[in-house]
């Protein structure tokens, strides 16, 4: 089979599923550090209940995202050698910089968060949780930095070659950088949201009414339900930029074949790229336009300037982008409507009806599907260009056989499909343990036999041993 | 002296900074992959224990090897690729391996105590793995990254005594952290272990320099040969001053219960020394020296003003976590 195929798929496989976790832990840090801050002030104990339970997907899903990300940094150069050898003095910094100022301080006080609760004051542990909460953004940052830096690459020149450095501040705040990572931070942050709405609400529907389930649920009600508009609103935001850097992006996201004006806005199409037209369209006229031009007749760029005199298509696969950007936007206006009417009960009433508790529960994940959807408009929007217009996607292809590229992929996806069904498994039953009321309790971080005697609260303002 | 002056030294740093990286690496996570591997030997009830152990470290230290291949990676772009792409397989096990002794640890503590002896086993098997593959690895690299059936079988050797002498370092890492039954056991773990990694260090010793006429040259000519005599001199020493100690330990009163770790961490300095005189200039063995590998100088001034900052805030967090966990390892807990 083809080398190159089957390399993009493993890299897509491996990239997807490491994804799943820093899409959580990012959010997460910052809600554990919310929870302890809350404890911090009010005394509440069912605060730090609330973090006992979370502190527990927070490890476990850190634990996947690491795994998994070193599985890609390798990954660079047994597929893709000829990224680093062409762009490696602008990636190779960025790179150094996240191990540097973000791996290191996340996986050092995570140890520290998760363990030390007793060993350090209560202090030294709100700041361990808050460095391991910055540590994941800024690991954030800097992955975000040189993802937008391939998508609309500046502060560079090629010599012989190879590219070189001209100007680091271009390079990192280049024209995509703000709106990718805002976009990203806010996806994490729904994500979380959702994650914790659901996973409360599933406890409310299996009999738990304790007070840090209810805190927990407010808190991703309210979280889900403040952060949707404004990531719709920079989503928007980040879809202009996309139009003026990488159009053929925007062209196929739309279903766009022919550039001109009054383009609709197409809800449902099949794009066909035999016929380049769409099959089956279901269209809101001048839709297109408007949202993108702000007019009626505003022209939006189509699919067929982007092929070559000789017929070489130089625009993304059509379909894949097309359908996953739909799916995005699906989700998010899923999560939209839900999150409101959640926000609207829990406000006037202070609690649920049953019919939304179980609406949010397969919501939980509504996240990483929104997430992984935007990512592939993102990065198949790019295709044929590993780094727009300077390195193409076959290019940076190293001389793997295609066999071999085979085993590991599917080992790779093996793996993960059973870690991933661990994962889940292991969330139901963290989640149905403490809807049986037992588990609102700290419990051991390794032993996990041992029963344990309940602490109060005041147990657990004791000073370090 | 202005920024410039330094560039023609930048790939020798960065061959240091890497070095370092891959030695703290082999020294910390080592200990770690060897708790797991010792996983197979240990009584039930004293796996908590273990687990305890290396709880709060083994993420920090496996980041080390992240920073490593990083290095490597930017510092070393032609490089990084064409010995990823010659160690193509090993490596994707050696992941397949981190991932599951990553995981089976959260995974152990977390899932129902039905499974949790699946997670122990995925925990044992992760680690060796690990061990295994790294070690082939550093065979394969000995002899040229040539996929031969001599070069196979001797990376074969190599991966059994690698993962000997991460269960010598984790045995002794258990000797200072544990107490009671389990400190005597390590003691005993610790002796068999150090044997087949003294095979081991003497195989790669002679190898080396048989494969290679270059490295040949390098030891056996004088005056270098009697200037490099105290390294195995000084090595063999080490070996056998534990071997002697570790009939008289554990004491009863603990002491000296961290001089296994110290000496057989002294050990893996010295040996890391050995190999990085032989095949230093070449950042791929007789093929690519760092100086034709290197990255441009702009780039690698920039990770190196920063390295320079950050690496010793990181070293000193590190030991700040390893000073909070100080003493004997106790059950670990999320409060």
């Amino acid at each position: 089979m083809d080398p190159f195929i089957l390399s993009r798929m493993q890299f897509g496989a491996n990239i997807s599923f490491h994804i799943l976790f820093p899409t959580i832990t990012i959010a997460l840090g910052w809600l554990l550090l919310f929870f302890k801050y809350r404890f911090n002030r009010t005394g509440d104990y069912a605060w730090m209940e609330a973090y006992f339970f979370w502190v527990k997907v927070f490890a476990l899903s850190f634990a996947l995202g690491v795994v998994s990300g070193i599985t890609m940094s390798f990954q660079f150069g047994t597929n893709w050698p000829g990224f680093m050898e062409k762009v490696g003095n602008i990636a190779g910094p960025l790179l150094a910089y996240e191990v540097l100022t973000a791996f290191f301080l996340e996986a050092v006080f995570l140890g520290i968060m998760l363990f030390g609760f007793r060993k350090v004051s209560n202090r030294v542990h709100t700041l361990a949780t808050f460095l391991v909460a910055f540590g994941t953004t800024m690991s954030a940052f800097w992955i975000l930095v040189l993802n937008s830096w391939m998508h609309t690459p500046a502060g560079y020149e090629i010599r012989d070659g190879v590219a070189f450095a001209t100007n680091w501040w271009a390079i990192i705040f280049n024209p995509s950088m703000p709106y990718r990572l805002a976009h990203m931070l806010i996806a994490s942050g729904l994500t979380v949201a959702f994650l914790v709405a659901g996973l409360s609400a599933l406890r409310w529907l299996l009999g738990d009414r304790s007070q840090a389930m209810k805190n927990a649920l407010k808190t991703g009600v309210y979280l889900g339900a403040a952060l949707i508009p404004v990531q719709i609103l920079v989503g928007d935001l980040h879809g202009l930029n996309t139009l003026e850097h990488q159009p053929a992006k925007v062209a196929a996201m739309e279903g766009n074949w022919e550039t001109r004006g009054n383009v609709p806005l197409v809800l449902f199409a099949m794009p066909n790229e035999e016929t380049r037209s769409n099959d089956f369209e279901i269209s809101i006229p001048n839709g297109a336009s408007l949202i993108l031009k702000h007019s009626a007749e505003g022209v939006v760029p189509g699919l067929n300037d982007f092929v070559a005199e000789d017929g070489t298509v130089e625009h993304p696969p059509v379909a894949p982008v097309f359908w996953a950007f739909r799916i995005m936007v699906g989700t998010g206006m899923a999560m939209l409507a839900l999150s409101w009417v959640a926000a609207w009960f829990l406000w006037r009433r202070g609690e649920l009806p049953k019919l939304v508790a179980v609406a949010l529960v397969p919501m939980a994940f509504s996240g990483w599907v929104a997430t992984l959807a935007g990512w592939y408009v993102t990065e198949i929007g790019r295709q044929p260009w590993l780094v727009s217009g300077v390195l193409s996607t076959r290019e940076a292809l190293g001389p793997i056989s295609g066999g071999m590229v085979l085993s590991t992929f599917l080992m790779y996806l093996a793996v993960y499909v059973l870690l991933l069904a661990a994962y889940l498994g292991v969330l139901y039953g963290l989640t149905a343990k403490a809807a049986r009321g037992g588990d609102n309790q700290p419990e051991p971080g390794v032993a996990g036999e041992q029963a344990l005697p309940a602490r109060g609260p005041n147990a657990t303002l004791q000073p370090a041993e | 002296m202005s920024a410039t002056d330094i560039y023609p030294h930048l790939p020798v740093i960065f061959a240091g900074l890497m070095g370092l990286s891959i030695l703290i690496y082999v020294v910390l996570d080592g200990f770690d992959l060897g708790v797991g591997i010792l996983f197979s030997v240990a009584d039930v009830e004293d796996r908590d224990r273990m687990v305890a152990s290396i709880g709060p470290f083994w993420d920090a230290n496996e980041t080390w090897l992240v920073l490593a291949i990083g290095l490597l990676l930017v510092a070393f772009p032609v490089a990084h690729g064409t010995i990823l792409t010659a160690l193509y397989l090993p490596v994707a096990i050696m992941l397949i391996g981190l991932v599951a002794r990553g995981v089976a640890f959260e995974f152990r503590a977390k899932a129902r105590s039905q499974t949790k002896w699946l997670w122990n086993r995925v925990f044992f098997i992760g680690s060796t793995v690990t061990a295994l593959s790294q070690g082939y690895m550093l065979g394969l690299y000995v002899l040229g990254l040539e996929t031969t059936l001599a070069s196979v079988l001797f990376g074969i050797l190599v991966a059994v005594c690698l993962v000997a002498t991460y269960a010598a370092i984790g045995a002794a890492w258990l000797i200072y952290k544990t107490d009671g039954k389990l400190q005597k056991q390590a003691v005993g773990w610790m002796q068999k272990s150090l044997i087949i990694t003294l095979v081991g260090m003497i195989t790669i010793s002679l190898t080396t320099p048989l494969a290679s006429d270059r490295i040949f040259a390098k030891w056996f000519s004088m005056p270098e040969f009697v200037a490099l005599l105290p390294l195995p001199l000084v090595t063999g020493f080490l070996f056998a001053y534990l071997f002697w100690q570790l009939t008289k330990l554990p004491h009863k009163t603990d002491q000296f219960a961290i001089l296994p770790f110290t000496g057989i961490t002294a050990i893996m300095v010295l040996g890391f020394f050995g190999l990085a005189y032989s095949f230093y200039p070449y950042v791929v063995p007789d093929q690519m020296t760092i100086y034709e590998a290197a990255a441009a100088p702009e780039s690698l001034i920039i990770i190196l003003v920063g390295t320079l900052f950050v690496l010793p805030v990181i070293m000193a967090y590190s030991v700040f976590a390893y000073w909070v966990f100080g003493g004997k390892a106790t059950e670990l807990r999320y409060d």
